[in-house]
């Protein structure tokens, strides 16, 4: 089945070459048979990755080692599910995985729009061939997952401890949905750019995927804060990793450009601005993806050693990419000018502009910070990098004014704010935004964080923004129909997903920061080392080392404690974190060695509450079994793994028996849960967005396009 | 390689090959090149008015929920309307140009 792969790879990367060739003919020679030719291509690219990705996807259940990547990245001991997850680990089915989604969501867009868009969509599926064919000839060149591995050995190496968490079946997906979808509003503002055709039509075609693209990005990214917080063992959610950052900053472009091209759609403006925005968030998903395989910047996520093709290769991807995207911007720079101009600084128009500059200056300091140990090594020669406290000193301030305009722009009105109008819409949130403030002065010790003060107050400030414009709303709808309250809300949202899907985002956004906020300011954090028996004082807790803990699985021995919590002298929980030792096949490594030397995992302890966070994490003391461990691999180094799985229970058991002092991460975090709720808020309100209308209301629009009436557009 | 790896890789390169030129085939011999020009026109525009309607719509909207008073309204709304009528006309004429096209090309 390797030859069946490699010829999958060989024939989608000819159908890709083919497909461009097609595309760009029939777009010059005006022939639409070529230019269908060259669509159904990118079909044939997708179904033919299908077929291989299925291959490999099968390889890895049967554990196949005859598979190279199969024996670097599984083993006969990995469950099932980590199997069907494992194609991904690796740089070669992940760069697949890439491809397949490319495909597939090329396919999708192509399909929607190939009748609509006619001078558009051949210039922009040559664009998405084009990726196409890059990762079918990085993925034969570089990263060939149909690698044959010669002897075939009976195990393989296992999947890395770290991915061994079900968030591994959807993290790197979602993140790889948004990197791929973001690659079609690119390719399509390519085509408008190369055909001059910059009206309203590719907008709004794109509008879609560049919202799909955004919402999976940010699941991706909310999902692997989540995973950090409870797999990594340091207690956080966010560390300002190169790839963390990879996957924020096309989000973060992204974002403004969902908020630009509403300008564009109402008002004919800043057509440079966005189709810059969307090249750019095509080439920083491009970008994200380079940081992943190259390995050029530290981080845990990196795949590392993989040489320097792929880097190159990538190098000068991005460099088409951003020099063709300028050299596209600036020929048509006379057809991209604004029909409009604004009216007034008061405006709708005015605050989104804002919003897109904030947007942009988080990403250029994200941008900055990330690259920084690039850009001092071109310069000094030396490698130096930023940490947390550098980011937080620019991107805090910066997140303040973002919620503010998130709580602004959804009552300021589009063209031209009067003073009367200001005074009425802006009342009842500036006053939250006040009683807020009053509250946590009194009643808190916020005074002393003055920049999460600033954030709650904008929070309430959003929060109360968006409840007002949904109680009018309904309140409107009521005069009209004389639904019930529920009723109208509910119709209300239905008839105007857009309007009010994008409200549940700003207030899902200020839910989000307000947990970032309060636990970042007021969060305690300290290291205990605890024997059984003592306790330990934190935020008002105190946690008893009650006993040490073992559990040995097929695949790792797990060392843990049990802690008891009390507060204000009343138990409230146990919390049991363990620390995880899988083998390592180390050849300096004995058996025994090997597993408590191998690569080890946390399982955090974790009481979460809508108030609080009490997370714990354990770091065993395995010193004292180390002459033990030695003293076993010794005499039991050549024996059965039976009896070696009976000397490393008699080991774990030696530990809990005689239990050394463990060292305890504990973390007292409050309002982290509200990270996760206004996560699940936001991207609820995406999802809202991002569903087609009500067959209804579309029939009533193309009614009233039939009839030509401008008179009486659809009612609210 | 041995055969059944032969034969799928054949029978994939096949399909392959056979969904790619299905158009190709399906061309009638001697087919004019078409200009996408003028349906192109009609479709920017028809995005434009939908747009516009949008924003007529909207601002009804915050008429109603107070974000407007009724003057502002007024005045925007006059506005709106007439370039929705400018949008209108423009499509009518883009459309009458397609149309023009369609009935060239079928005659041709």
């Amino acid at each position: 089945m390797i030859v069946v792969g490699r010829a999958c790879l060989i024939i989608a990367l000819a159908a890709a070459l083919y497909g461009i060739g097609a595309s760009l003919y029939g777009a010059r020679a005006r022939r639409q048979a070529w230019i269908d030719s060259g669509r159904r291509a990118m079909y044939a690219v997708f179904g033919i990755v299908a077929v291989a990705f299925a291959l490999l996807e099968s390889a890895f259940l049967r554990s196949d080692f005859s598979f190279d990547v199969v024996a670097s990245h599984s083993s006969t001991t990995t469950p099932d599910f980590y199997k069907v997850t494992a194609i991904w680990s690796s740089q070669e089915g992940s760069l697949l995985l890439w491809i397949l989604l490319l495909a597939g969501f090329s396919s999708l867009a192509l399909r929607l729009s190939h009748n609509r868009l006619r001078e558009v969509t051949p210039y922009a599926q040559a664009v998405l061939l084009g990726f196409a064919a890059f990762f079918a000839v990085l993925l034969l060149g570089f990263a060939n997952p149909f690698q044959p591995r010669s002897p075939v050995p009976a195990e393989g190496t296992g999947l890395n401890p770290l991915l061994r968490h079900p968030m591994m079946a959807i993290h790197p997906v979602m993140l790889y949905s948004g990197y791929t979808l973001a690659a079609v509003p690119f390719a399509f503002a390519i085509g408008a750019l190369a055909a001059r055709r910059l009206g309203a039509d590719w907008i709004a075609a794109i509008r879609r995927f560049s919202l799909a693209a955004w919402l999976c990005l940010g699941v991706g990214i909310l999902l692997g804060a989540r995973w950090s917080y409870v797999e990594l063992g340091w207690g956080g959610y966010w560390g300002w990793d190169p790839v963390e950052n990879a996957s924020l900053m096309p989000w973060l472009t992204g974002t403004a450009f969902l908020h630009s091209i509403m300008i564009q759609e109402k008002r004919g403006m800043l057509k440079v601005w966005n189709v810059s925005l969307v090249l750019a968030t095509g080439t920083l998903a491009v970008l994200g993806t380079f940081l992943v395989r190259s390995g050029v910047l530290d981080s845990i996520h990196a795949f590392v050693g993989e040489g320097n093709g792929i880097a190159w290769m990538f190098t000068g991807l991005i460099a088409v990419m951003v020099a063709g995207s300028i050299a596209l911007v600036y020929s048509r720079r006379g057809s991209l000018r604004s029909e409009h101009r604004l009216d007034s600084l008061w405006s709708r128009e005015a605050v989104f502009l804002l919003n897109n500059l904030v947007l942009v200056a988080l990403c250029f300091v994200v941008f900055w910070g990330t690259f920084f140990p690039l850009i001092s090594e071109a310069i000094t020669g030396t490698k130096a990098s930023v940490g947390p406290p550098w980011f937080s000193r620019y991107t805090v301030p910066l997140a303040i004014v973002l919620v503010l305009l998130a709580g602004i722009g959804p009552v300021i009105a589009w063209r031209r704010a009067t003073t009367a109008n200001l005074r009425r819409n802006f009342a009842v949130p500036v006053g939250a935004g006040l009683v807020a403030l009053v509250a946590l002065l009194l009643l808190t010790d916020a005074a002393r964080k003055p920049l999460a003060l600033a954030m709650f107050c904008f929070a309430a400030f959003v929060l109360a923004a968006v409840g007002q414009e949904l109680v009018r709303g309904a309140r409107a709808r009521r005069a009209m129909t004389r639904e019930s309250p529920p009723s109208a809300v509910v119709s209300l949202v239905r008839r105007n997903r857009r309007r009010y899907g994008g409200y549940l985002v700003h207030a899902g956004i200020a839910v989000l920061f307000v947990g970032v906020a309060a636990s970042s300011a007021f969060q305690h954090a300290r290291d205990f080392r605890l024997s059984p028996g003592q306790t330990a004082r934190i935020g008002g807790y105190a946690i008893t080392y009650v006993k040490p803990t073992a559990k040995l699985a097929s695949e790792k021995v797990s060392l843990g404690a049990v802690l008891r919590v009390r507060q204000g002298g009343h138990d409230v929980g146990t919390l049991r974190p363990t620390r995880g030792y899988y083998p390592t096949l180390a050849p300096d490594k004995g058996p025994v060695a090997g597993i408590f030397d191998g690569q080890a995992t946390s399982e955090v302890g974790l009481r979460a509450g809508l108030r609080r966070d009490l997370w714990t994490a354990i770091e065993p003391d395995i010193g004292p079994l180390q002459r033990f461990i030695s003293e076993a691999d010794r005499r039991f180094g050549n024996a059965g793994p039976d009896v070696q799985g009976v000397v490393v229970a008699a080991l774990a058991q030696r530990y809990v028996q005689h239990p050394p002092p463990a060292t305890f991460r504990i973390i007292d975090s409050p309002l982290v849960t509200w990270i996760w709720i206004g996560s699940f808020i936001a991207f609820g309100g995406g999802l809202l967005a991002l569903w087609p209308a009500p067959a209804v209301a579309r029939r009533r629009a193309t009614a009233a396009a039939r009839a030509g009436a401008a008179r009486e557009p659809a009612r609210a | 390689m041995d055969l059944v790896a032969f034969l799928v890789v054949v029978a994939l390169l096949g399909a392959a090959v056979w969904i790619i030129s299905a158009p190709l085939r399906r061309e009638p011999e001697g087919a004019a090149p078409t200009d996408p020009a003028p349906a192109a026109d009609v479709q920017q525009l028809e995005a434009a008015r939908d747009a516009k309607y949008r924003e007529i719509r909207d601002a009804e909207m915050d008429l109603r929920t107070g974000k407007l008073s009724r003057e502002d309204h007024r005045a925007m709304d006059a506005t709106l309307r007439a370039e929705a009528m400018e949008i209108l006309r423009d499509l009518d004429e883009a459309r009458a140009q397609a149309e023009v096209q369609d009935s060239g090309q079928s005659t041709s």
